[in-house]
């Protein structure tokens, strides 16, 4: 198939990209490693590993978002993608050839930072599993994001605007290191407008297997998915016809 | 059958039109260059050819398939090496080439094959595990036409192709281009005169969107009372502003 092509040198771009691996894998891993040394010398519970896993691997998926708008972008500006589309890939093609491939890496990516927690203390229940499918929502939520950012900026762009303004809108508004109520006003009020929060929450139910827990934050992260793949699935398709 | 005939092919950038009612043929096998200075519409009227933009009027028919309203069919008869080098960096030599193989549907066997024999007519074994960012400027261009041939194009569109090359490298592609003539139809668009001359069939020479005339080299230079062909080019191009 000729979408499974065009998937699999997305793949191959991202992965053979030492930056990519770096703060794809070995930021959060670092993450894990230094906050879990610091709970281990303080006397209050501030890192304990069950409750920063999940935030660490939703924070990690928020690289993705940099990683697939800087494919698109870089591949915009050069005459790459023009010679694609002179090839017979439809629109469709495009779209499931950046969307795709980048789903799988999230997964692997979960699946590093749990097994990575496990080693550090997190015990070994069947929850993991069900928590590295919870990932599936946000991953395309994050990925749809970097086709979007892909389709608007530039790679220099995208590189402040994913790479900066997106992962510290993860780390500050997701309730990863601190409390959320803590602050309160609207600081809780924007941060729950958001998804980055419900995504962290509904991954701390799953991993603790409470699957009510999971709700309402799964709608959030699911509508907000829905709603940015709609949004750049449009804007690829007008960059696609104006180029 | 004419391998590109244009009829009245008009493309308009909001108050700007870029090619006027442009009427060009091209035969089966000939070698075409398109000539003109910048914004004489030939990378607009490539562009159109090969469906990356539409025409505002006219159209155009590709082995008489209309660009209009058979896109697939002439997507699947033509190639593009454009005029940046377009190659994917972190994939090697040889991905590079099967994805070209890829995305036009060959199954796998047959996509070794075609990988296989291009590598061989480029000269691209040796350097087919190097990674494509890696290699030179006119390595990459030559893995740039080499991946627009995967798909055994009947229609080639080669935009610039020999664009800031040193002298070894472009006679080297100029060879390569050679090679392609009567095999397929080539549409190239350069700069360099003495490139047209040396490889063309047939010279179309553009300016300002409008289509000034189009002949062998020597037709040209015959009609510009010269026998250099880049005094020929400049002769017309400056004859036509008046």
């Amino acid at each position: 198939m000729k979408v499974f092509a065009f998937s699999k040198r997305n793949d191959l771009e991202i992965l053979r990209d030492p930056l990519n691996l770096f703060f794809g894998v070995g930021f959060p891993i670092v993450l894990l490693l230094l906050l879990t040394v610091i709970q281990r010398n303080v006397p209050v519970a501030l890192f304990e590993i069950e409750h920063l896993a999940p935030g660490i691997v939703v924070f990690g998926l928020s690289f993705m978002t940099l990683f697939s708008a800087t494919l698109i972008a870089k591949d915009r500006g050069s005459s790459f993608l023009q010679r694609l589309y002179t090839t017979p890939l439809t629109a469709g093609d495009f779209i499931l050839g950046y969307l795709l491939p980048i789903l799988p890496i999230c997964i692997a990516q979960s699946v590093i930072c749990f097994a990575m927690a496990v080693l550090l203390g997190l015990p070994v229940t069947i929850h993991i599993l069900t928590s590295v499918l919870f990932t599936i929502p946000v991953s395309l939520l994050f990925v749809s994001l970097g086709l979007l950012c892909g389709s608007i900026f530039t790679d220099k762009q995208v590189g402040g605007i994913c790479g900066a303004l997106l992962t510290n809108l993860t780390a500050w508004l997701s309730g990863i290191w601190f409390d959320l109520r803590l602050v309160g006003g609207a600081f809780q009020k924007i941060a729950n407008l958001l998804p980055f929060v419900h995504a962290v929450e509904m991954e701390r139910a799953a991993l603790r297997g409470d699957y009510a827990g999971v709700f309402p934050h799964i709608w959030w992260v699911m509508g907000y998915a829905a709603a940015v793949t709609a949004i750049a699935v449009f804007v690829f398709l007008r960059q696609m016809k104006r180029q | 059958m004419d391998a590109i005939k244009t009829v009245e092919l008009t493309k308009k950038y909001k108050d700007v039109t870029a090619v006027y009612g442009l009427n060009l043929t091209v035969r089966q096998g000939e070698l075409l260059s398109l000539l003109g200075v910048n914004g004489a519409g030939k990378t607009t009227t490539i562009k159109m050819l090969t469906g990356l933009t539409r025409p505002a009027s006219g159209d155009a028919f590709l082995n008489g398939k209309s660009i209009l309203t058979d896109s697939a069919a002439v997507k699947a008869m033509i190639a593009v090496s454009p005029q940046e080098t377009a190659v994917a960096p972190n994939l090697t030599v040889r991905e590079n080439l099967e994805l070209m193989a890829g995305v036009h549907g060959f199954r796998k066997s047959e996509a070794g094959n075609k990988v296989t024999e291009l590598s061989d007519r480029f000269g691209l074994g040796e350097i087919a595990g190097k990674k494509a960012g890696k290699l030179s400027g006119g390595w990459q261009r030559r893995l740039s036409i080499a991946m627009a041939l995967v798909s055994c194009p009947q229609i080639l569109f080669l935009d610039e192709p020999t664009l800031g090359l040193d002298v070894l490298a472009r006679s080297d592609l100029w060879d390569m281009i050679r090679a392609l003539k009567g095999k397929m139809t080539v549409i190239l668009t350069t700069h360099y005169m003495e490139e047209a001359e040396a490889l063309s069939d047939r010279v179309a020479i553009m300016k300002s969107g409008r289509l000034l005339l189009t002949g062998t080299p020597a037709e040209i230079k015959a009609q510009a009372g010269t026998d250099k062909f880049d005094e020929a080019f400049v002769r017309i191009v400056k004859e036509a502003a008046q």
